[in-house]
């Protein structure tokens, strides 16, 4: 794939239509069985929106809602503002990049990005331009002749997505377009998607992933999906740093959700331990639970009884210690709850069963209301 | 492990091979007995029949009976019938078969999957009960004509076609579709959706996505199923005779007739040592146009 930051002339996707997508209240339900539940969402024109959620969660069900898949049980689908819930796939204009590329495998390179502009009923003479256009963009001009199976597996998804753009949608919909790579591809690919997506500013990019770092590295807005429901949805830093549930806490970047009830004085107790949050809401009832979220890389250790300053400390047991190269992630046992903690590559790490105390900063933790994507009120006594 | 010592490899050393033991029985005397037991159950028998066509009744070895087979203006007739009705058939089968297999296999509708059982079930059964029951339906005396003589009060009815060569074609197709849609189901099985997805995302309509996505898939398949249904059709017997088409004479019939109502075993065998050439020819042709036109896919298929 060219480096070369796209010129104004490589943009051919700039004439397609500015639409959005808009999810209202769409249910699909099998049976008994609800898959998606009454999402409410909007993809802006131009944005790239991540699905994030784990398997089951209901985001690839989104996705087949838009591109017409999956017929919804209830609520309407809308592409640039038209209602397309009762429009088939082949007339919603759409794009679609899917996890094992799905090429044509007895046509050519040329053939398979040329197939979407036949459909279409592109006039023929503009159809090679076309081509060679989209073929440019994603670095894959010099495999045209070449059939799918003499590709790598990079390679080939450069062709997919170079067969979804050539037909200029307004959306394009990548459904876990990054999972069958090796991680190193997939880094690259990455920063190729996130090019394409400056060089084509008008596309709206619905990308479905249970990868965490592709949706935070790539999206304008992350919607976190969990139990066919939208948990959350927000910008990556805002996800990542006030995470509005337990959920997205645990999910975007595996906070610790500690247990705590709320004391006197804006302290709050983590079993016998004494500790502070950044900011407890006002009026917080003493006696009332809530989850503190703590991010594994902000706890460090502290030598016995010197957290230091403000910090929070606890002390625990180590129950495992795992090298990850540059970080050592320690498992303590603290009143009964694990905890684990990323802590800089150790010479002398803790031992297991040795009692350490580790420290963390009242400003990286957030409180949130007890229980899993729970909208009980902090407020009230439980 | 017990040494605790660690033998480094001498890789310059040749490797030892594993002695032999002594007296190992060579590799090809395992083939012989079930090269033997193929050539007296199969070849010595079709031998025996290449030769006696070979052999006319006066004695001494010569092609005069095949001079006289193939002068004969029935023979050419049924060399010409044969063939026809094979190639149609065969073609009907594979666009009959290719179309219910589609259906089956991508238009979901309640007993779809028991259809397909019944298909296996279909292939179990003996040519001649199609036939038979085709003549309930469309024979002089079956359910059409019936049906039209009840509204119309009129003698007889107008289906009157079962005896000719139509009637065979029609059984035919009927009798040997389920043995192409059968493979044809195991490709769809394995096609994959997303491509299709895909295809239909891109804007390409039903006939678009059978013709460039899922029928390049399944052209080996078809070729299969094709060239199976072929050579059955050049040989098939039971139809032939139990249409009671006197009229349709085809090699096997030619046989029977010659063998068994005229007792000219010689003119028998020639037309047999025919049919099993014509067999070999067409389905060789056959199998070098499929792997002409399938070319690209099977260039295609990783």
């Amino acid at each position: 794939m060219s480096t070369e930051p796209g010129g104004p002339e490589a943009v051919p996707t700039s004439r397609a239509v500015r639409s959005g997508i808009r999810f209202d209240h769409v249910s699909v339900t099998y049976g008994d069985l609800t898959v998606l539940d009454a999402l409410d969402l909007t993809v802006e024109p131009g944005e790239v929106l991540a699905l994030l959620g784990p398997s089951g969660s209901g985001k690839t069900t989104a996705l087949r809602a838009v591109a017409g898949f999956v017929r919804p049980s209830g609520g309407r689908v809308l592409i640039g503002g038209q209602d397309v819930t009762d429009l088939p796939p082949h007339r919603r204009g759409i794009g679609m990049v899917v996890q094992q590329y799905a090429l044509f495998p007895h046509l050519r390179v040329d053939q398979n990005v040329a197939f979407g502009l036949k459909a279409q009923r592109t006039p023929r003479a503009a159809i090679p331009g076309r081509v060679a256009e989209a073929l440019e963009m994603t670095g894959m001009a010099g495999y045209a002749r070449r059939y799918p199976r003499e590709l790598s597996g990079g390679q080939q998804q450069r062709v997919a997505i170079a067969r979804a753009l050539a037909i200029r949608p307004g959306v394009l919909l990548l459904d876990e377009p990054l999972s069958a790579l090796d991680a190193q591809l997939r880094s690259g690919m990455l920063a190729e998607l996130a090019r394409l997506h400056r060089e084509l500013p008008d596309v709206s990019i619905l990308y479905v992933t249970h990868d965490q770092i592709e949706a935070l590295t790539l999206a304008d807005r992350i919607a976190v999906m969990d139990k066919a429901r939208l948990q959350d949805c927000g910008t990556p830093q805002d996800l990542y740093r006030r995470p509005r549930t337990e959920f997205t806490a645990s999910f975007v970047g595996s906070a610790n959700l500690l247990p705590v009830r709320v004391a006197g004085e804006g302290a709050l107790h983590f079993g016998d331990a004494v500790v502070r949050a950044a900011e407890l809401p006002k009026g917080a009832v003493e006696g009332a639970e809530a989850t503190m979220c703590v991010r594994p890389h902000a706890l460090r250790l502290a030598a016995a009884g010197a957290a230091g300053g403000a910090a929070n400390s606890l002390r625990g047991t180590v129950t495992g210690v795992q090298w990850r190269g540059s970080t050592h992630r320690l498992l303590v046992d603290a009143g009964g709850h694990e905890i684990r903690a990323d802590v800089g590559d150790l010479r002398q790490p803790p031992a297991v069963g040795a009692t350490v105390t580790l420290a963390f900063d009242p400003e990286d933790t957030v409180l949130l209301p007890a229980g899993v994507g729970t909208e009980r009120p902090l407020l009230e006594r439980v | 492990m017990s040494t605790g010592t660690v033998r480094t490899p001498d890789l310059a050393a040749p490797v030892p091979r594993p002695a032999r033991t002594p007296r190992a029985v060579p590799r090809w005397v395992w083939a012989l007995p079930p090269v033997a037991g193929l050539a007296l159950a199969f070849l010595y028998p079709l031998v025996l029949v290449v030769q006696q066509s070979f052999t006319p009744d006066t004695g001494g070895h010569d092609l005069s009976a095949y001079r006289e087979v193939f002068a004969s203006t029935g023979f050419r007739e049924a060399l010409w019938t044969t063939v026809w009705i094979a190639v149609g058939s065969t073609v009907g089968c594979l666009v009959l078969g290719f179309a219910l297999a589609l259906v089956i296999a991508f238009v979901p509708f309640p007993g779809g999957k028991a259809l397909s059982r019944f298909i296996d079930i279909f292939l179990a059964f003996p040519s001649f009960l199609i036939t038979l029951a085709l003549l309930f339906v469309y024979g002089t005396v079956g359910m059409a004509n019936g049906l039209w003589t009840d509204a119309t009060g009129a003698a007889g009815g107008p289906v009157d076609f079962l005896h000719t060569p139509w009637g065979v074609l029609l059984a035919e197709i009927t009798y040997f579709t389920p043995f192409v849609m059968r493979p044809l189901l195991a490709a769809f099985s394995q096609v994959d959706t997303a491509q299709i997805e895909v295809a239909s995302s891109l804007g390409a309509k039903a006939p678009r996505i059978v013709r460039q996505v899922i029928l390049p898939e399944a052209l080996p398949s078809l070729a299969a199923g094709g060239s199976l249904v072929l050579v059955m059709c050049l040989n098939e017997f039971g139809i032939v005779l139990f249409t009671g088409a006197k009229d349709v004479t085809t090699l096997p019939m030619l046989v029977y007739s010659k063998a068994i109502l005229e007792s000219d075993y010689t003119g028998a065998c020639v037309v047999a040592v025919v049919n099993i050439a014509l067999s070999v020819a067409l389905y060789g042709l056959y199998r070098a146009v499929v792997a002409r036109t399938a070319a690209g896919g099977r260039r295609a298929g990783a």
